[in-house]
């Protein structure tokens, strides 16, 4: 009986001993903030499950310090609600870091918080300059480039291929607007024609009016500043009033539901965005594997990638300089030629990433393209001419 | 400005004015016989072109390859699911506020439309994402300068119209719409003269949001696209539009529907600001209107309801 009871105890110290390196790591608090609902959700669902992905392999790894515990917050796309939930997760102390918004309204919006509280941030998708440049906050950063990198790019590119007249068409948010802003700077910089522009609702449904002005000025390209919900509804609605003029857009349509959405007539668009294609980089093929291993039921969609290489740079910083805001900021400030699966990132004084790479797309048979993998780049194929 | 182009507008403003002008039609039949405002209308519309889109990939997976033939069944079953879907709204929330505050069933029907939207959005496949609804009708078209015509758009208004005079006949010339005009007058007189309130609410019901299901089906071949969020606007639209026709009063409706549309394309195309603020001056001019005239453009008679 006696012996039993020893056998017993001993059992029970084993096993308390045993998971004694699980129990000793302390868990630390991060989070992830982007659209989960609305029109652009496939993205911001995309982006969480990648930071997730960047939190599981993290806490798989025997060699980390912690245990990472990922707080997911939906911002909508909508300003008020990401006030909110940058809010919510700024005031919850044992919220270490987080990367944050796709939206460029939102971001705008939400930095003034995130610097109040203290909380670092790095964000994922958001492309507005305001971000970053309209402030001297230390405690944001972003990982992807700005639409001004994107745009000077997307009008040196598109004149270089001969157009020479364009009808601009550009949501009336922040975003669309700064979009239409820098790409009209570009594109007058490359002898380009601009013969109308047109600021829309970002809700809006008809374009049929919009359109048929377009049509009579006859331009060769109508360009768009916008999401993918209304760039759906643009190019569908082009070809009802039978405008023949090559569609070109912004990173806001590279999405996978802008191709669903559009259909065949996706085939041809032109679209720029940060950063190498995910299978180019070094670490895309391995990330891709990975995220289909964990199980998704969604796609990470264009800018999952971001969103977790961002997760993985706040889980460095974390493991480097310890669970504390004002330490992780201090190690972000330094961060220089760091190595992350959408390419080395270095942040500027203003917590900018100064080294991304534009890649130019185009919709070919369903996909997003690199231009210069495309068919149209070596001829087989022929863009939209008037 | 040269006269295509005019003639484009023109055309635009009809197609957009048809789907108002159904939308509002539905108000004002609920309006008309239960003197409620159902503000889920919008979404209900939504269920209607998502309906009929699921029955184009079911009969598209069972083999159908005829264009209009499938045309027809996705209308006829999608207008079917709705109306019977209208009714349940009519039974289940509807009447049994009968009474209450008419805020209780303007903030119920609010409710109901989040419900049904966020519900396409979360349990549909991929919901949240616009979809391409197929062209259904041949893309025959011919271009005279500026204007384009457009056979599918043709067939679509002309059907809209049709649609809208067949509600109409059926309220003018048949025994329902008898009962109904009955009880939509004087309600404790046609129970008194042998008519069921009830089952005359509840046709009333489907009839309207059978009505939003076509025009939601027109949406979808006209714009060509799908997306749970599409009904919000639509609804807020209808609702004007009916208002400024005059609650209760389908000619109303429909001119209040054909009038928006025709703001806004003139917001668009014809004013010097940027296109962004169409909405805003479309609706601002229903503020105006119905500052003037409170009762709306043809105004409520009540002889004459429904």
């Amino acid at each position: 009986m006696k012996l039993s009871k020893i056998l017993c105890l001993a059992l029970v110290l084993l096993m308390v001993l045993a998971a004694a390196p699980a129990l000793a790591k302390k868990t630390v608090k991060v989070a992830f903030i982007g659209p989960l609902t609305g029109g652009v959700s496939a993205i911001g669902v995309g982006g969480r499950n990648s930071a997730d992905l960047a939190v599981r392999l993290r806490n798989a790894d025997p060699k980390a310090k912690y245990h990472y515990e990922l707080v997911s917050l939906d911002d909508e796309c909508k300003p008020n609600s990401g006030v909110q939930v940058a809010t919510k997760a700024a005031a919850d102390k044992k919220i270490i870091a987080a990367a944050t918004h796709y939206c460029s309204v939102v971001a705008l919006a939400a930095v003034d918080v995130y610097h109040r509280f203290g909380l670092p941030v790095i964000v994922w998708g958001a492309v507005h300059p305001g971000i970053t440049y309209g402030n001297k906050y230390k405690e944001v950063h972003r990982i992807n480039g700005t639409m001004i990198n994107q745009n000077e790019v997307a009008a040196k590119f598109i004149t270089g291929l001969g157009y020479k007249t364009w009808v601009l068409l550009y949501d009336t948010t922040d975003y669309g607007k700064g979009m239409h802003e820098y790409f009209a700077k570009y594109l007058k910089k490359n002898g380009g024609k601009i013969l109308g522009s047109f600021g829309v609702n970002a809700d809006q449904q008809d374009f049929t009016a919009e359109l048929t002005q377009a049509k009579k000025l006859n331009p060769d390209v109508i360009w768009f500043g916008g999401l993918t919900p209304l760039g759906v509804r643009i190019r569908l609605q082009m070809e009802k009033l039978g405008i023949k003029s090559q569609f070109q857009s912004c990173s806001g349509i590279i999405s996978d539901a802008f191709i669903t959405g559009a259909g065949n007539l996706a085939e041809g668009t032109i679209a720029f965005r940060e950063g190498e294609p995910v299978e180019n980089l070094p670490g895309g093929k391995w990330f891709l594997k990975e995220y289909e291993k964990a199980g998704y039921k969604e796609a990470p969609d264009a800018f999952g990638p971001f969103a977790f290489a961002a997760m993985n740079l706040i889980l460095d910083g974390i493991e480097a300089a310890g669970p504390k805001r004002k330490a992780v900021v201090k190690w972000l400030d330094n961060v220089k030629d760091y190595k992350t699966i959408v390419g080395s990132v270095t942040f500027d004084e203003h917590g900018q990433n100064i080294s991304p790479a534009i890649t130019k797309y185009v919709v070919q048979d369903g996909k997003w393209v690199p231009w210069k993998n495309s068919e149209y780049a070596s001829g087989k194929r022929k863009l939209k001419r008037r | 400005m040269d006269i295509g182009l005019i003639g484009q507008h023109i055309a635009n403003g009809l197609m957009m004015g048809l789907i108002y002008a159904l939308v509002a039609v539905g108000f004002t039949l609920f309006f008309g016989v239960l003197d409620v405002i159902k503000f889920s209308h919008g979404d209900v519309l939504t269920w209607g072109v998502f309906s009929a889109f699921s029955m184009y990939l079911l009969l598209s997976w069972m083999g159908f390859e005829h264009p209009v033939l499938i045309l027809v069944i996705v209308a006829i079953v999608s207008m079917a699911f709705i109306a019977v879907l209208g009714g349940v709204i009519a039974k289940v929330l509807i009447i049994p506020l009968k009474g209450a505050p008419p805020l209780n069933v303007l903030l119920i029907t609010l409710m109901l439309g989040t419900v049904l939207r966020e519900s396409i959005r979360l349990f549909y496949p991929d919901g949240a994402n616009p979809k391409h609804f197929p062209a259904l009708l041949p893309d025959w078209s011919h271009s005279w300068g500026n204007f384009t015509l457009r056979f599918d758009n043709t067939v679509m208004l002309i059907s809209g119209l049709l649609m809208i005079v067949l509600v109409q006949l059926i309220i003018k010339r048949t025994k329902l719409g008898m009962a109904i005009r009955a009880v939509s007058q004087d309600e404790e007189t046609a129970r008194l003269m042998g008519i069921n309130f009830n089952l005359v609410v509840y046709i009333t019901f489907a009839l309207g949001s059978a009505l939003a299901a076509f025009a939601g089906v027109t949406y979808g071949l006209y714009y060509n696209e799908l997306s749970f969020n599409m009904g919000l606007l639509l609804g807020a639209i209808g609702f004007s539009a009916a208002a400024v026709g005059g609650f209760g009063n389908i000619y109303g409706a429909i001119v209040g529907g054909f009038l928006f549309a025709m703001l806004q394309t003139i917001g668009a195309a014809a004013l010097p600001f940027a296109s962004a603020y169409k909405d805003v001056f479309a609706f601002g001019v229903v503020i105006v209107i119905m500052a003037i005239k409170p009762t709306g453009l043809l105004g409520e008679k009540e002889t004459e309801r429904v």
